[in-house]
Order: structure tokens, then C-alpha cells, then sequence
């Protein structure tokens, strides 16, 4: 939690300031991601840890492996194929019927065996709901340091992971370590970072472990599940242009704007924290460090200030694009391209300049 | 019944500035709140108090400021209050944290009555790492039923309980058992308003006020500082990027501008126009 304190400079102070890695922690070796699965999908985000994480052992010298779990089958034979296609050398495959569907209980008793079997150095895992409930127990039953919605994840001069992540509700940044516990745990939200290619045909070691755990140890039953319609839910995170709103278009009709532009450019539409706080956009929409993270080709922010709460949910586009009045504003910090101007009068004009521009009738002209 | 909810108190997160020179937080005259997210778990404590009887005890660690977030809660409509506050906490990490509060979670069970559900906020606004909840099931041995959508059924005689949990791509309809640890997902309830005769009491009520050794804790190394494996070494803001964002002129009209700016997106990256006219006719 944020409420930590800075530590004071001088060394020495306290005694976990200093690496002093005990004698019973110096076998764990090897960077671990948790490859999750649910409904027999491996989530995107483990992909993209297995990108993260290959950097971390490369620059370690140690191998990355990634654990898969669930009910025996074809579903997580699949899952570690894919694991190796995107850049694992090893496998832990944890095969077992209570493993079928996510419940607290199993999972993490299992984890946590073989986080004890095995030790490794670094722990990675999805900072979704299913990878915040299981970090969380098995970082509490090792009693280790657990960082959650990393942005950064670094291999720091003395080995040790630097692990960086928004603080304050997201106006500051700050760098974690675990020195002298392991492993050292920590959380990365989807798209944050980017997906590593995938390598068809790439191969590794699988290495099976067998849990004890049966059906009748495990008190929590899943009754049913009831899938989301996809149909209302929004694409933001995979959308190739996005455009947002703040709170610069001053009223919730004004919203429409954006809307407006978005539908011109076949782009998905969002918003900053305090239009969701106002109620003016569902949640679903929101843009950020406590909503979704982006990375579109294009992503045009309309009226948002650009605290670090919303900067480090964008940071991941290719081109930013900023309109507002304040030419001091923090977006025109880190956008491309920006203009100082009224969003709400200059959104109208800029949605008929696009349809213009983009209609099949200006594209023949162009070629012709 | 027993049910123990765990608050936290905030600073208004949208309020909170950093001093330009220092780069520090400025604390000072930054208003307070109970964090939005364990307003839905005491909303649900309430309702199942007043469903099936028995008691709702709020339990914060903090300051000694942070009873006023208790007396907010105790006019919400909670029966008692629990302010676990001693300077050994002080730096206190999600690990620390769990241990520290877990303890005083047993010393309220062995005071007041063994809790049934331990209630806690899905994660704070301030820290945002939903970890807090699932250190103090782990620690308590408690089943621990995060993102819970809304509970179906709570039969006081089998002690089972059920549930729908918000999961990855979906609801899982759960069934489980007494005690448990549930974090509510927001919006799962409507917050109530407090009665008048909440409020009359909630004004003269005494908060239990624990230090660590009240509580029961007598390893202070698993406190604060000390009882924390994590370290932070640096708290920064972040860089601005070398180069601040390109500005276009203001045209004649709104439409040369609008066009100027198109003209200057497409300009930094020429592969763009094809993307996005694809994207813009449907393809």
C-alpha cells in the first residue's frame, strides 16, 4: 500500500534497506510467470509478463518459466505450447481436476507448493481480478513482498527487481524492492506492457508437479458461471484509435463531442477519472491507472488535464494527441502533438475535417 | 451474528497536490474519507445484520485522527467502532498491515464474539493493490471471496453461504462456508444514509481505542517498518518526455485549423492515414 513512506536516504538506517539476502533464500533462481487460464483462454496479459520476463532472466542469466494450471487436458498442454511460442524456457505444468475453474482455495495452495518446491527469484502475475486474489494469499502464506500494477519492472545493479507503479492515487511514481525475502512478487495490469511476437515452433522443457489437493479438501463450490454478453462491453484496450474526454468539455452533453469524433474515425471512445466519478461515463470507459490501459496507434485526449493517474494508462500509444486550453496542462508533457484551444469548439470542426479528409471521395482524389 | 468490516481512511485522492520544488506530497488541508470502496462492504454488513440479527463491528488502523472515519461509519449505521493505533505501525506495508490488523481481528473475536464475515474494501484509492483483503483471510484462515457481486443466501444454521464473484469474463455463482473474508465489487449495493437515532449515537459513542500491545501484538519486529519486506526507495514524478508536445497554430478558422492539425498527425506519421481510413470505413 501507498501509505509507506519514503525511506530515508542514508544507508544503513534500517535494517531492510540493506541487502542482506538470508542464507534460506539464496537457491531461488529463475524468473516465474503465472500463466493464467480461465475457461480453458490463456489471458493476454501472460503473454505480455513472458515478454517482461524475458528480459528480467536474460539480464539475470536465468531461465523464465512459466506456470500453467488447470484440469487435465488439452487446454493446458495447449497453453504451454503457447507459453514457449512467447519465449518461456521451462514449463511448470500443474495438472489436477480441482484446477478446473478459479477458486481461491485450490489455486493457491497449489501455487504456493510449488513456489516452495521449486523457489524462484521473481513472480510475475496479471494484476486482473483472478491474479490479484491469488497474489495476494500467496505472497501472504510466504510471507513476501508483493508490488501490485507495476509499470516498470527492472533488474537493478545489485540483481534485485526494481519494481515501479503509480502511488498518491496516481500524481507520483515510486520504485520497490523485496531485498531479503523471495520470491519477489509483483503485479502488471493488461497492456501495459507490450506483446512480445510470438514464435511458431518454438520449444521448451515441461515440468510436471503434482499436487495432493482433492475435490473434497476444497470447501468453495462453483454452482454455475454465467459468461459476460460481449456485445455491451467496450474494446478499448485492443482499439487501434481511441479518443477521451475530460473534464475541459464541462458538461455531460458536451460528451457527445467525442462521441461524434470517434464514430467519424471508427475509433472507440473513453473518458479521465472524474467524468466516471461524475457519473457523466460508465466505468467501463474509463482511461487509466484505475480503469483500462491503451495502446492504439492513435489516441486523442479532448480537454484532459493528464495527471499521472491517466498518463500511465496512455503511455503505450504511438501518437498523442492533446487539445486544451491551458498550454501549461501535463498532457503536453508526453503528447506528440497538441493545440491550445477549446475542445468543446474545436471537436465539431475537427470531426467535419476528418470526414472529409477520410471520405472514399477525398481518397480518389488523393490517388488520382 | 459477528461481521467485522475493515475500513481505511483516505485522503481525497482528487485533492491531493505535489509541492513544485520539493516534489513531495502536501498532506496538509487534504480532506479525509472513509475509502469508497468499504462503503459497499459496510452497506452489505448492515444488510445482513438487519436480515439474520447480530452485530457490525468497524475496525480501522491509523492515526488517532482516523476516528473520525469510525464515527462516519458508526452513523452509517455499525454498532461499534475499533481504532487500532500505536506508532510501531508507522510504514506499515500490505504484509505488516494484515499482520497488525488480523491480530486485532482475533483480540475483537475474543472481546466482542468470534466474526463470521470479515468484510474488507476490494482495494483503497490510495493504494490502490486490493491486497489487504487477502492477507487477512490467509492470516485468519478464513475462506476469502474477493469481488463478490451480491450474496444470494446466508443460512445461519448450516453456515453456508452464496454468492455471485465477479470473474474474468463473467459471474461465478459460489457456494461456501462460515467464517469467510468478502470483499464487495462497487456498485454492488446502494450506500445507505444514516438514521437520526445512528447519528445521536454515533456523536456520543466511545471508540475502542487498542494500541499494539491492547491488540494482543507482542512480535512489533512483524510491525510497521520492520514487519514489511518491501522497501521503497524512490518516489518520484515522472519525467517529461525530452521533448514536449509540438504545437499547431491557430488558423483563420476552426476548419484550417482542424485541417492544419490533421495535416501535422498524418505529417509525424505517414503509415497512420491508411490505418485509420481503414479503420474509419468499416473495414
Amino acid at each position: 500500500m501507498s501509505e509507506q513512506k519514503p525511506a530515508p536516504q542514508a544507508a544503513g538506517s534500517r535494517a531492510s534497506m540493506k541487502k542482506e539476502l538470508p542464507e534460506k533464500y539464496r537457491n531461488h533462481k529463475h524468473v516465474w510467470v503465472y500463466i493464467e487460464m480461465e475457461r480453458g483462454v490463456v489471458h493476454p496479459v501472460s503473454f505480455e509478463l513472458l515478454g517482461e520476463g524475458r528480459k528480467l532472466a536474460d539480464q539475470l542469466g536465468v531461465d523464465l518459466a512459466g506456470v500453467v494450471m488447470g484440469a487435465p487436458g488439452e487446454d493446458v498442454k495447449q497453453a504451454a505450447r503457447e507459453t514457449f511460442a512467447y519465449g518461456a524456457d521451462v514449463v511448470y505444468l500443474v495438472e489436477n481436476p480441482v484446477l478446473a475453474d478459479y477458486r481461491n482455495e485450490p489455486y493457491s495452495k497449489a501455487l504456493t507448493q510449488l513456489v516452495n518446491a521449486h523457489q524462484p527469484e521473481i513472480l510475475l502475475l496479471g494484476a486482473t481480478t483472478l491474479g490479484r486474489d491469488l497474489a495476494g494469499s500467496v505472497a501472504t502464506t510466504l510471507l513476501t513482498g508483493l508490488t501490485a500494477d507495476c509499470t516498470e519492472l527492472r533488474v537493478d545493479d545489485d540483481k534485485s527487481l526494481a519494481a515501479t507503479r503509480p502511488t498518491f492515487g496516481g500524481s507520483l511514481l515510486c520504485t520497490i524492492y523485496t531485498l531479503n525475502y523471495r520470491p519477489q512478487m509483483a503485479t502488471v495490469r493488461p497492456r501495459v506492457m507490450p506483446m512480445p511476437p510470438r514464435q511458431e515452433g518454438r520449444e521448451g522443457r515441461i515440468v510436471p508437479f503434482v499436487t495432493d489437493l482433492t475435490e473434497s479438501d476444497i470447501i468453495t463450490k462453483i454452482l454455475s458461471f454465467m459468461p459476460d454478453r460481449d456485445s455491451n462491453k467496450s474494446n478499448l484496450s485492443f482499439a487501434d484509435v481511441v479518443v477521451a474526454g475530460g473534464m475541459g468539455l464541462q458538461s455531460p452533453e458536451n460528451f457527445q463531442l467525442v462521441k461524434n469524433l470517434a464514430a467519424v474515425l471508427g475509433a472507440e471512445f473513453g473518458a479521465s477519472r472524474p467524468l466516471i466519478q461524475k457519473g457523466w461515463v460508465t466505468a467501463d470507459r474509463q482511461i487509466g491507472q484505475t480503469g483500462k490501459t491503451i495502446r492504439p496507434k492513435l489516441y486523442i485526449a479532448a480537454g484532459i488535464s493528464g495527471a499521472i493517474q491517466h498518463r500511465v494508462g496512455v503511455e503505450g500509444a504511438d501518437m498523442i494527441v492533446a487539445i486544451n486550453t491551458d498550454k501549461n496542462a501535463q498532457i503536453f508533457d508526453f503528447a506528440h502533438l497538441g493545440i491550445v484551444t477549446d475542445a468543446i469548439r474545436f471537436l465539431p470542426a475537427l470531426t467535419e475535417a476528418f470526414r472529409k479528409r477520410l471520405s472514399p471521395h477525398s481518397n480518389d482524389r488523393l490517388a488520382g | 451474528m459477528h461481521f467485522v468490516v475493515c475500513i481505511k481512511q483516505v485522503p481525497d485522492s482528487a485533492q491531493i497536490r505535489v509541492h513544485p520544488v520539493t516534489n513531495t506530497i502536501m498532506r496538509q488541508g487534504v480532506p479525509t474519507i472513509i475509502n469508497p470502496y468499504d462503503l459497499f462492504s459496510l452497506e452489505e454488513a448492515l444488510r445482513l445484520r438487519d436480515k439474520v440479527g447480530g452485530e457490525v463491528t468497524v475496525l480501522t488502523m491509523g492515526p488517532p485522527m482516523a476516528s473520525d472515519s469510525l464515527r462516519k461509519a458508526l452513523t452509517i449505521g455499525a454498532d461499534r467502532a475499533v481504532l487500532l493505533t500505536d506508532r510501531f505501525f508507522a510504514g506499515s506495508d500490505t504484509l505488516a498491515t494484515t499482520y497488525a490488523l488480523a491480530q486485532a481481528i482475533r483480540k475483537i473475536g475474543e472481546t466482542f464474539g468470534p466474526p463470521d464475515i470479515v468484510f474488507a474494501g476490494k482495494q483503497t484509492i490510495d493504494g490502490d493493490t486490493a491486497q489487504v483483503g487477502p492477507g487477512i483471510a490467509k492470516r485468519l484462515d478464513m475462506l476469502q471471496l474477493t469481488y463478490v457481486s451480491g450474496i444470494v443466501d446466508l443460512d445461519n444454521e448450516s453456515r453456508v453461504i452464496k454468492l455471485e464473484r465477479r470473474s474474468e469474463g463473467g459471474t461465478q455463482l459460489l457456494q461456501s462456508r462460515l467464517p469467510c473474508m468478502i470483499t464487495m465489487l462497487e456498485g454492488s449495493n446502494v450506500v445507505r444514509r444514516g438514521r437520526i437515532d445512528d447519528a445521536l449515537r454515533a456523536a456520543r459513542a466511545e471508540i475502542v481505542t487498542w494500541s499494539a500491545k491492547d491488540a494482543g501484538i507482542e512480535d512489533l519486529q512483524l510491525c510497521g517498518l520492520r514487519g514489511s519486506p518491501t522497501v521503497v526507495k524512490k518516489v518520484f514524478a515522472p519525467p517529461a518526455r525530452a521533448e514536449k508536445a509540438a504545437l499547431v497554430e491557430i488558423g483563420a478558422t476552426p476548419g484550417d485549423t482542424a485541417e492544419a492539425f490533421i495535416e501535422a498527425i498524418f505529417a509525424k506519421s505517414p503509415a497512420l492515414e491508411a490505418d485509420v481510413a481503414k479503420l474509419a470505413s468499416g473495414f
